[in-house]
């Protein structure tokens, strides 16, 4: 113990306290123990770090549009959420006469489970695992369509109009982006050879020099992170794809019958889906733990990932800010005619990129082949449709 | 190329986000219970019963005429007149209303009272944060609630209250002119009759 620099033991401090705690019990019990701490942990800090998202949230999406944010509770407005959550808790919980009672009580909790199920895979530092799966990547994206069966129970037993068009809307378009997200997610699998996410990161903690191998530095890597960014933002319903919850015109739609605190369990199931899929994406394509160069791995491995996550939730934030909804045909349109085709484009790349050996070659291919991939689909897929200017027949 | 827009988009809202930790003119929101923009001066919201001089009671300048409760669109004015008269500003004796109530809850700030009161005793407050927790008695304003002094109106009205007391002024000396020549036909007349009665005495 003496000898292990002060860097490496707060590196592992979330580890080594785990573990003291842990010898205090019969040996019998301790792997079992172990296990539930890692749980108790992770129930801990990702609510927490939504109620503290939710108030960066409210407060960044105000600057971006010239205001202040909520600013009275507390400091700077910072105990915000716990008044929310007051309320949430205290508010009357209303389930609608004519509604699936059973299957409308069991969807918040059916959502919120398996989103806290992804994280099982995820590590979230060295060593910082809570199951060191073999097929890890699998277990995740299992658990990540799960959470469309929720969505569609929530809708369906609300028996209300609103509900099952969002609902509609959320499955479909939950299974159209889950295609390209699998398969951006396939190419890092042929990289790196393995399923297991520990793996996948020990892959990219190299260094030349300072700078890094992630995947994320390479043309292929590059490609699939920008469609897995994209297929990520819709899986997880953030704009410019919100459309089931589609404030204006659904009124929250597949959540518009819940009330009190099963409405806050489908915004926190939310949350926690989007830290979850920042996550994955940290750890496929941002080197998850690792640091961003060399020498910076004396910080503790666990902020780096935390860190690679918050700036993910940044740029879901700032994209919110600033696009607007996009209608059901240019979302679909997107997902099957362009994300789609250039992921599976992409798993070519990566082959290429695989069997071109070493070199400078094969980057210039890989790249050329993209860019041009790119630039001509986004020119002929994705043309703007010319319309003239609109006539009215009756009223002018 | 596609993308374009998002990122020039992207760019426009980081700015903002950035300029408005930086420049004060971008933040447009007043944080109200702490600072308030000014009412504008044709500001109104509910009305009030304007009184001269020190006391309310003695100085309320409504006579109790029931015509801004007859006029009432939504009817939220309940007048009681008094048994007695107590002298108004040009020290007429008038009778003064001994119940005068409004309900703020009813009123639609129609301002038809205002134009209607021949006496300028009710104007439009500009006083809006009246939110109470008893939705019955404390909406219900009662005569003394209504009392505001005439500088109060001026320092919510300023125009306004000029021309109206000008006009009040003019009144007075209008009365007093009229009483004066009242008083001096009163005098000359009773000169006539005195001057009469010795002629007529005489006879």
């Amino acid at each position: 113990m003496a000898a292990t620099p002060i860097s490496v033991t707060i590196d592992q401090i979330f580890i080594l306290f785990r573990d003291w705690l842990d010898h205090f019990l019969p040996v019998a019990v301790r792997p079992f123990a172990a296990v539930v701490l890692g749980v108790i942990a992770i129930a801990c800090v990702f609510p927490g770090l939504f109620a503290l998202t939710t108030v960066f949230e409210r407060k960044g999406l105000g600057r971006m549009q010239n205001r202040l944010g909520p600013n009275r509770v507390g400091p700077f407005g910072f105990f915000q959420p716990i008044a929310d959550g007051i309320k949430a808790l205290t508010k009357e919980d209303v389930i609608p006469f004519r509604a699936d009672a059973v299957v409308h009580f069991i969807a918040p909790l059916v959502l919120v489970v398996a989103v806290f199920m992804g994280f099982a895979v995820l590590p979230m530092g060295r060593n910082m695992v809570l199951v060191d799966m073999d097929s890890g990547l699998l277990f995740f994206f299992a658990m990540g369509a799960s959470t469309e069966l929720s969505v569609f129970m929530a809708g369906w037993s609300s028996r209300n109009k609103y509900s099952i068009l969002g609902a509609m809307r959320a499955v479909g378009q939950m299974i159209s982006y889950e295609v390209p997200l699998l398969l951006s997610s396939v190419s890092v699998v042929m990289i790196a050879g393995s399923l297991s996410l520990t793996k996948i990161v020990e892959a990219q903690n190299h260094y030349t020099g300072i700078f890094p191998h992630w995947y994320v530095f390479t043309p292929w890597g590059f490609a699939a992170f920008l469609m897995f960014s994209i297929a990520a933002t819709a899986e997880t319903n953030r704009s410019p794809f919100d459309l089931p919850e589609g404030e204006s015109e659904l009124v929250a739609g597949y959540f518009t019958e819940y009330s009190g605190f099963k409405f806050a369990l489908f915004f926190l199931g939310e949350y926690l889906g989007m830290f979850s899929i920042s996550g994955l994406g940290a750890t496929l394509f941002l080197g998850g733990w690792s640091a961003p160069l060399s020498f910076l791995n004396v910080i503790p491995s666990w902020i780096w990932f935390f860190s690679k996550v918050m700036a993910a939730i940044f740029i879901f934030i700032w994209m919110r800010g600033t696009l607007p909804r996009l209608r059901q045909d240019q979302l679909m349109n997107f997902a099957w005619k362009f994300v789609l085709p250039f992921t599976l484009l992409n798993l070519v790349v990566t082959a290429l990129w695989r069997f071109m050996g070493e070199g400078w070659a094969r980057w210039v291919v890989c790249t050329a082949i993209l860019a041009l991939a790119y630039v001509l689909m986004g020119r002929t897929g994705m043309h703007r449709k010319k319309f003239g200017p609109r006539s009215y027949r009756y009223a002018e | 190329m596609l993308g374009e827009g998002i990122i020039k988009g992207m760019l426009e809202t980081a700015k903002n986000f950035a300029g408005s930790f930086v420049s004060e003119e971008r933040l447009t929101t007043v944080e109200y219970p702490e600072q308030r923009i000014p009412t504008a001066e044709n500001a109104r919201v509910f009305p009030f019963l304007v009184y001269d001089g020190p006391d309310w009671q003695a100085g309320l300048r409504c006579v109790a005429c029931q015509i801004c409760e007859k006029e009432c669109p939504p009817k939220c004015i309940y007048i009681e007149k008094s048994k007695d008269k107590k002298p108004d500003f040009v020290g007429k004796p008038q009778i003064y209303p001994a119940k005068f109530d409004i309900d703020i809850s009813v009123c639609m700030s129609c301002q038809i009272c205002v134009e209607v009161c021949p006496f300028e005793a009710i104007k439009m407050d500009t006083q809006f944060e009246l939110a109470t927790d008893d939705r019955f008695g404390g909406l219900l304003m009662d005569r003394q609630q209504l009392a505001k002094s005439n500088e109060y109106y001026h320092s919510i009205h300023p125009t306004e209250a000029t021309e109206v007391d000008a006009r009040l002024a003019q009144e007075k000396v209008a009365a007093e002119a009229k009483a004066k020549a009242a008083a001096q036909a009163a005098a000359a007349k009773a000169a006539a009759a005195k001057a009469e009665t010795p002629a007529t005495g005489g006879h």
